[in-house]
């Protein structure tokens, strides 16, 4: 998937992403000549597809966690499938607010441990000193963690 | 007045999304998970209820007892079987920092199944939107095959069964995935159905340059009439490996695992 300002002849160059609710996956695409902008708009059937190819939108600078699709989209996993030993060292000294807490015990057991380790990975890749849901939803959003 | 567009191949300016480069990473991963193993060996028929798992768990054991190192991928996601087959205990999957420690059965056979992370009694269903789901769910379960193949520790294998769920779709996805086509072991009941539904897949997977092995005739004996495993072997110019009687001994596995081993 390219952008094409017509216009200018250019390929427009990948700006940000968002996920401004309903479902909706945003990609804004600015043309390096003109500075014209426009945005990709998914619908969630879209979205849900994106998603299930693994691949993200504007680039990924996490490592992939295994099993990240399975995890991350399966509805009826098992509480207890894994023996997560995946928070070795990762964001060590990273510390969570208290909301922050609350909002990862909602989270579905099956896939709580990798959603975890993924914040936690975030917040140490930039020096973010305390997960905050500010921090969960920016990392969301940068990440492409759209079926999570 | 037409506007003169070009082709998404002329526009070759550097893309931070990357996505052909992130799909490739993804194929590279499954290539580097598998340079470990020597043979990936698709158990396929094309048609439901022939005994492919039956026959994938019999073969996986009679191997390990052989001395080769088995692996069983069960890529039946939404018929899981291999675990109970294998007499595998219930346990959590342990997690790496790039991997999933598979389940080990008492004969060192490694499996991974989705019926080891789903819920008991519960089907296979994923987040997402209800509507046009069928869009996307072919697609997830093509990601989890990839993430069976890719994420999970084989570690060195002599032989990593694929046992494939009816039809011919993961066959296909699996083709895809694999850095080369892999072996293909056909099972069969005696009856001209079954013949006809499994030389439709023997000949998409010829099509797809894997290599068959040869033709396994399960439930020999019983209430069902015919010569399906004969008349594909003569068709398509491969072996009859065993027929497998409703109450198989452990000869006639070992057997199997001897002509498996010998193909390798």
């Amino acid at each position: 998937m390219k952008f094409l300002c017509v216009e200018c002849d250019r390929q427009m160059q990948f700006e940000e992403r968002q996920l401004p609710g309903d479902g909706t996956l945003a990609a804004a695409f600015r043309c390096p000549t003109c500075g014209r902008v426009v945005a990709l708009l998914t619908n969630p059937m879209e979205t849900q597809l994106v998603a299930s190819l693994g691949v993200k939108i504007g680039g990924t600078t996490l490592p992939p966690q295994p099993m990240e699709m399975v995890r991350g989209m399966v509805a009826t996993g098992k509480p207890d499938a894994f023996e997560d030993e995946g928070e070795r060292g990762a964001g060590s000294g990273t510390t969570w607010s208290v909301e922050a807490q609350e909002r990862l015990a909602r989270v579905p057991n099956f896939v709580r441990g990798m959603v975890k380790r993924i914040y936690l990975d975030y917040a140490k890749d930039r020096g973010i000193a305390e997960i905050t849901p500010a921090v969960m939803d920016t990392a969301r959003t940068e990440l492409g963690l759209e079926g999570m | 007045m037409s506007l003169n567009i070009r082709t998404y191949r002329d526009l070759t300016e550097a893309d931070r999304s990357g996505l052909v480069d992130q799909i490739v990473a993804q194929r590279r991963r499954v290539a580097d998970r598998l340079a470990s193993v020597r043979r990936v060996v698709a158990v396929l028929s094309g048609k439901g209820g022939v005994g492919k798992s039956f026959v994938t768990a019999g073969l996986a054991r009679a191997l390990a007892r052989s001395g080769r190192v088995a692996g069983v991928l069960d890529a039946d996601f939404n018929g899981p079987t291999i675990p109970a087959l294998l007499g595998l205990p219930v346990a959590r999957c342990t997690l790496h920092d790039d991997s999933i420690e598979p389940a080990v059965t008492s004969e060192g056979i490694r499996c991974f199944s989705m019926a080891l992370l789903l819920e008991d009694g519960r089907p296979l269903a994923f987040r997402g939107p209800d509507a046009e789901a069928f869009v996307w769910r072919g697609a997830l379960e093509a990601a989890a095959l990839r993430e069976f193949l890719a994420d999970v520790a084989w570690g060195a294998l002599d032989e990593l069964l694929v046992d494939l769920p009816p039809g011919v779709q993961r066959f296909q996805e699996l083709t895809e995935l694999l850095p080369a086509p892999p072996a293909v072991l056909a099972v069969t009941i005696p009856t001209p159905e079954s013949r006809d539904a499994v030389r439709r897949a023997l000949r998409g997977a010829i099509d797809r340059k894997a290599t068959p092995l040869g033709v396994v005739e399960n439930m020999v004996g019983g209430p069902f009439a015919g010569s399906a495993a004969d008349e594909l072997a003569a068709e398509f110019g491969i072996p009859v490996l065993a027929r497998i009687p409703w109450h198989p001994s452990a000869e006639i596995w070992t057997a199997l695992a001897v002509i498996i081993g010998v193909t390798s």
